[in-house]
């Protein structure tokens, strides 16, 4: 997993609440065994104005002129601005792994599902929740500057506009750990692997149910 | 000692160890399907790693999967990255193993969350994950099962494991009685209209109170299964005589001296008298109606007798511009009488509402009716083939198919449309499924959340009907 340290980059605002993971990444991309490629299809049935299938040549589809990702300030965009609730619905983590191969690093929002806001660490990438009114302030921002950019910092849990203005954020200390070094779960996981076939063998001998 | 939730119980039993707040806690059951799982075997693979116990896995193909054609086994899969998907559980399964593997087109197929509860493969106690967040449906066993991304789905697999932060507590109590043509359908939807579909974000939610224990375990499925529409990744109910009686002899639960054993242990997965809970929430049974959604969100939802909502009565503006949003969306206008909406196609199925009861309800409003003209297509898709199998012994598939409905082959199907089970743009559906998100069934599609009956009803009218004045 690639290590998320600071970021400065350009922030666009998606100006809606509850977006859900069917509009991250429409269900017919789901077919993919693979887990890159998505980028083209994030957000796919707003950011075109065809129906999407998996295998079409995406620069020659018509594209939205009216979607905030396709506006021409936003072009190269690493910081998502969304509303309450983002990535609500399935667990598919297709969405993380759209919207990082779009190109985003972070996103800030007022509250995030939890399914959605847990596979975002595992792929590199940061969701931060701001209060309502600091994400409000940077919506007002972001729409009144173009090239706004965010600086993001992990280590120091901060997000500092522009003119220098900071919000801070919290993040579980395990999760910022693994973050901050790019570090496998798994790997970290498997280091306690005296202590999973111990609480499996006392497990068994109270459930034996359970492994016959 | 402290009095201690469901919630407590199964989390605290399962922590392996914990360090900086978030523990390692081990998993008993991981039901794998084939969306979320070939890029997690794929992981396994590049690292040389082996699954730590293979015999915690139960899997089936069910996203994918076609409703009809099977008489032309895979070569009926038209769609070839479907087809590729299907083929490469298979393939992962053979390699990697499985306690228990319903492929494509056995008799045993199905949704995965039908399926692992038919199948004795769900016991109380457990832990259960899936590579879907409808996974929470297992928590009507007492059990605590949620959602997971393909990162996790290889963890577990590798590790038998996941690193989790204890969630909050929320217990919502629905006492009374629940009236005439009104289901658990609608107590998860007049749930969702109270809390929001953020409510129960960060929460473990316990629905309890005697309206809960009144319902069969069908019924607890359907409402624990819609607990992550109201972002809680974990819906739970605790252990009774109903729990017990439907575990009895399902192919996979216990037997003899071990099922006694478990029974006993699985009396005390209750919440204790006096436990902490960090929110309660309380509903009437008496005053739930049928439940219908007009948007594209399972929040924005209003009993049958109700119409759509008008923004201009909203004073928060976010709130106010999604209304707007999703009545265009939706093609309908503000304060048009639900049963003056008319609708294109039904679908009766999904991991909500496909179990033998949904089917017996939807079939006794559908008997000796026939669908509206209106209606261009009524699907009903069984959750499995073993629901299918006991349908039919029923003959419901007679009385559905007289009056015009579609009798299909198990599996997600029009739920979520991965299939060529879909909306048209600008249909409109009764759907029994779960979400209404814009697109869910089909790109433009318009879906409207009812309960079996209410869309049986539906399909016969043509229009949104009141079940309880039929």
């Amino acid at each position: 997993m690639q290590a998320f340290t600071t970021l400065t980059g350009l922030a666009v605002p998606l100006d809606r609440a509850n977006v859900d993971t069917d509009a991250i990444i429409p269900k017919q991309f789901l077919k993919s065994i693979k887990r890159s490629g998505f980028g083209p299809n994030a957000f796919d049935e707003w950011r075109y104005l065809d129906h999407g299938e998996p295998g079409m040549d995406n620069s020659k589809r018509p594209i939205n002129p009216d979607f905030v990702l396709n506006l021409p300030r936003y072009q190269g965009a690493s910081i998502l601005l969304a509303r309450e609730n983002f990535g609500c619905g399935s667990s598919r983590e297709h969405a993380p792994w759209a919207l990082e191969d779009y190109g985003f690093r972070a996103i800030i929002a007022p509250s995030f599902a939890d399914i959605f806001f847990n596979n975002c660490f595992k792929n590199g990438m940061l969701p931060i929740v701001l209060k309502e009114q600091e994400v409000d302030l940077l919506f007002q921002q972001v729409q009144a500057q173009e090239g706004y950019q965010l600086t993001v910092d992990l280590s120091a849990q901060t997000v500092t506009t522009p003119t220098g203005e900071s919000f801070s954020f919290s993040v579980d200390a395990f999760r910022k750990h693994c973050l901050l070094n790019g570090l496998d779960d798994i790997g970290l996981t498997m280091q306690h692997q005296d202590k999973i076939r111990a609480f499996e063998d006392q497990h068994r001998q109270a459930q034996p149910w359970l492994f016959n | 000692m402290a009095a201690k939730t469901l919630y407590d119980k199964l989390f605290d039993s399962h922590v392996v160890h914990e360090e900086n707040g978030a523990a390692l806690i081990y998993i008993d059951r991981h039901l794998v399907h084939e969306v979320t799982s070939p890029q997690a075997f794929e992981g396994l693979r590049l690292a040389g790693r082996k699954p730590w116990r293979a015999d915690s896995v139960v899997a089936t193909a069910d996203h994918n999967t076609p409703t009809t054609g099977w008489e032309k086994g895979l070569e009926g899969i038209a769609d070839q990255v479907s087809k590729t998907q299907i083929m490469t559980l298979d393939s992962n399964i053979k390699e990697f193993g499985a306690k228990a593997y319903f492929p494509f087109m056995d008799k045993g197929q199905g949704i995965v969350h039908v399926v692992g509860p038919e199948q004795g493969a769900t016991l109380p106690g457990m832990t259960v994950v899936c590579g879907d967040s409808h996974t929470s449906t297992h928590g009507a066993f007492g059990a605590l099962a949620h959602g997971i991304g393909t990162s996790e789905v290889e963890h577990v697999l590798a590790t038998q494991c996941l690193v989790q932060k204890k969630s909050k507590a929320m217990l919502i109590q629905v006492d009374g009685q629940l009236g005439h043509g009104v289901s658990a359908k609608d107590v998860a939807l007049a749930i969702i209209a109270k809390i929001g579909t953020a409510g129960g974000t960060g929460y473990a939610i316990e629905f309890a109170g005697s309206a809960i224990r009144g319902l069969s375990m069908e019924g607890r499925m359907t409402l624990c299964n819609m607990a992550i529409e109201a972002g809680a990744r974990a819906g739970m109910v605790s252990v009774d005589q109903t729990t017990i009686d439907y575990l009895q002899d399902k192919p996979y639960a216990p037997k003899g001296a071990l099922w006694d054993q478990a029974v006993s242990y699985w009396r005390t997965l209750v919440s204790d008298a006096g436990a902490h809970f960090d929110q309660v929430v309380s509903l009437h049974a008496d005053d739930i109606a049928p439940q219908v959604t007009w948007g594209t969100s399972p929040e924005m939802v209003v009993p049958v007798s109700g119409k759509v909502p008008n923004p201009a009565q909203e004073q928060d503006a976010t709130k106010k511009s999604g209304m707007l949003r999703a009545l265009e969306y939706m093609g309908l206008q503000a304060d048009t009488p639900i049963q003056d909406i008319a609708i294109d196609k039904v679908f009766i199925g999904s991991c909500t509402n496909s179990r033998i009861e949904d089917l017996r309800a939807a079939a006794k409003v559908a008997q000796g009716k026939k669908i509206a003209s209106n209606i261009k297509l009524a699907l009903v898709v069984p959750g499995s083939g073993l629901v299918k199998a006991q349908a039919e012994a029923e003959g419901l598939d007679k009385i559905f198919t007289a009056a015009g409905f579609e009798w299909r082959q198990p599996g997600c199907s029009m739920c979520l449309a991965m299939n060529a089970d879909r909306l048209e743009p600008g249909e409109r559906c009764a759907s029994t499924s779960n979400r209404n998100f814009e697109g869910r069934q089909g790109q433009g599609g318009r879906t409207h959340l009812v309960s079996p009956e209410m869309a049986a009803a539906a399909a016969i009218a043509g229009h949104f009907v009141d079940i309880r004045n039929i």
